[in-house]
């Protein structure tokens, strides 16, 4: 079964800054855990000897040189965001801490 | 904590052991970020530009962006763990750090997180008065600088009571290296100084990679200072507090030194320490709390699926190491014993952060003192004057040609002066300028004679004086000679003249 319970789900949800009320949290509590158990079934064919990945095809070292390219420009820059000024983002005062 | 409820320095060293820890970042100068090809702002030209300017799909994480590394920040993040004594990762990755917060448009930092380009090193600092001091390095990781935000409204762009945030995202994607250390025991009273000669020896070691500008107050170095107290005697570590952005040399001693006091005070009273970071005031020399350490940092790291491993080839590596130069700790005892100056002479050149050039005017043939002399004295008060560095006003070559025309009499000091001034301002060659001048020297016996008779018969009675013992007498008549000759003689050979004047 997973581990997914109404109090991982709420943690989740302040973690990501969303309000949910507690019928959305039993709901995905549900649903998040049904995600969870199948993609766990994976390591029911895993055996200890295969080791973890995160690339399917093995490649190392794709890099690029240390050359510039084309920037935005700050109109296209700030053509998706909902609010600016300045050229800068506009963004609702955060509460907490700067990072 | 008000001052007052601090407990006296010297009593909480009694009572507790410091242990330190130092997390440092650096903003490597490649010329472009980490994972975009937009100029980096912490490549020297680019400093300074118009927000929004310098940034890319990548950078703002828009949809059906991909980011790809530069293999330049690899090398240099290699390079600084080399010269950290870490061991270089067969294999490294990149992970996702979790976090909402607008100075990322994405939502997750790229960074490094079980498998860091660098590990286990140390680094030897020398604290002011030579005691050297080893700092144990956990680890040296990869990752991307963060936007810049500014808050309106509210008092004074602080955070608190802000109406709303401007982001700036030119700095988002800037390559960083974080720097780890393990705890740090041993530094006991010393614990302030030996933060400050960390930090120091971190700025030295990057600058003569030449991987970083390092400039503490662009953000280039940036600090954080970890710091608990345990009882003497007690084994357990105490709980620490990380005291975040302290990016001063300076500010670092008097942070670490403010919070041994505060959670001495606290402790001695029988309260417990939050673990918590702290933000440093440098205006009244305190930290404040800021967010408890607890669900705040529930990053979620994972492996980043847009980015492949980094294998360094064993080649690379070597080719790096080979690369390397001195440490600045052995490269400071070297040059202090080669030079020959006093301690103190050293500090100051160390402290006017001109021991590069002078270094390379010496090899260039000149005498240490002369060299020193030269930079620390009329080139630095010039470069003060136009609010410009040293190094960018005259090279060490061009110093070491005005300094070989005063060892050959060509110039004597003040007209060096000139010479200097008029190399800077783009007048030509050290030889050029005396041309172009008229500096010259008078080497010609022949005017200053006529100069010294001509002052002699204004003063009579200085021959008198001379023969009469009073050899001092003589400064009168060669300063008027000096005068006369508007400066360009040799003040030796005057005197010279004026004595064998008096005998004659």
């Amino acid at each position: 079964m997973s581990e997914i319970t109404p109090e991982v789900v709420a943690h989740l949800a302040d973690l990501a800054r969303i309000a949910l009320t507690d019928d959305e949290i039993q709901k995905l509590t549900g649903e998040l855990g049904s995600i969870v158990d199948n993609v766990a079934k994976v390591s029911e064919v895993a055996t200890p000897d295969v080791p973890a990945t995160s690339h399917p095809i093995p490649l190392s070292n794709v890099t690029r040189a240390d050359v510039p390219g084309e920037t935005l420009t700050p109109a296209q820059a700030l053509a998706g965001a909902p609010e600016h000024a300045s050229d800068r983002f506009k963004v609702s005062a955060i509460l907490g801490e700067e990072q | 904590m008000a001052r007052a409820e601090l407990m006296d320095y010297d009593k909480a060293l009694e009572l507790y052991e410091p242990v330190l820890g130092f997390e440092v970042h650096v903003e490597l100068s490649t010329r472009t970020k980490m994972f975009s090809d937009a100029p980096n702002p912490a490549f020297g030209e680019n400093h300074g530009a118009d927000p929004n300017t310098q940034i890319t799909p990548v950078d703002l994480g828009l949809p059906g962006s991909l980011p790809v590394v530069n293999e330049t920040a690899v090398q240099y993040s290699i390079s600084l763990g080399l010269a950290l004594g870490c061991s270089i990762a067969e294999s490294s990755r990149f992970a996702r750090k979790n976090y909402f917060y607008p100075d990322l448009a994405k939502n997750y930092q790229i960074s490094q997180f079980d498998e860091p380009i660098a590990f286990e090193g140390s680094v030897e600092v020398e604290l002011e008065d030579g005691t050297q001091f080893t700092i144990p390095i956990e680890r040296a990781h990869m990752e991307e600088d963060a936007g810049k935000l500014t808050h309106v409204g509210g008092a004074t762009g602080r955070i608190q009571g802000a109406e709303y945030s401007l982001v700036d995202y030119n700095r988002a994607g800037v390559p960083l290296v974080e720097i780890v250390t393990k705890p740090i025991f041993g530094a006991e009273g010393r614990a302030p100084e030996v933060g400050k000669a960390y930090v120091a020896t971190i700025r030295d070691i990057v600058r003569a990679l030449g991987i970083s500008e390092a400039r503490m107050e662009r953000g280039n170095l940036r600090c954080d200072a970890n710091v608990s107290l345990r009882p003497r005697g007690q084994e357990k570590l105490g709980t620490r507090t990380e005291t975040k952005n302290v990016n001063s040399m300076r500010s670092v001693e008097r942070a670490v030194r403010y919070e041994i006091q505060r959670q001495a005070a606290i402790l001695a009273k029988g309260g417990t320490i939050t673990q918590e970071t702290r933000h440093w005031h440098e205006d009244t020399g305190t930290t404040s709390p800021g967010r408890p350490k607890s669900d705040a940092d529930d990053y979620r790291y994972f492996p980043e699926p847009d980015l492949l491993p980094v294998q360094p080839s064993a080649e690379l590596i070597e080719q790096l190491r080979a690369a390397l130069p001195e440490a600045p700790v052995v490269r400071r005892r070297r040059l202090l014993e080669e030079w020959g100056f006093t301690e103190l002479e050293f500090r100051d050149v160390k402290n006017s952060g001109l021991l590069v050039e002078i270094e390379e005017t010496v090899a260039a043939g000149v005498a240490p003192a002369q060299a020193r002399k030269w930079w620390t004295g009329e080139i630095a008060r010039i470069a003060n004057t136009k609010g410009a560095e040293p190094a960018e006003l005259i090279s060490p070559a061009a110093v070491a040609e005005v300094v070989a025309l005063v060892d050959d009499g060509t110039l004597n000091d003040k007209l060096a002066r000139q010479v200097i001034e008029g190399v800077i301002e783009g007048e030509g060659t050290a030889a050029e300028v005396v041309e172009k001048r008229g500096l010259k020297l008078v080497s010609d016996d022949g005017p200053l004679i006529a100069a010294i008779d001509e002052a002699l018969a204004a003063q009579p009675d200085v021959l008198e004086k001379i023969r009469d013992g009073k050899v001092q007498a003589a400064g009168a008549v060669i300063g008027a000679v000096m005068k006369a000759m508007k400066g360009q003689a040799d003040a030796a050979r005057v005197r010279e003249l004026v004595l064998e004047r008096a005998q004659a």
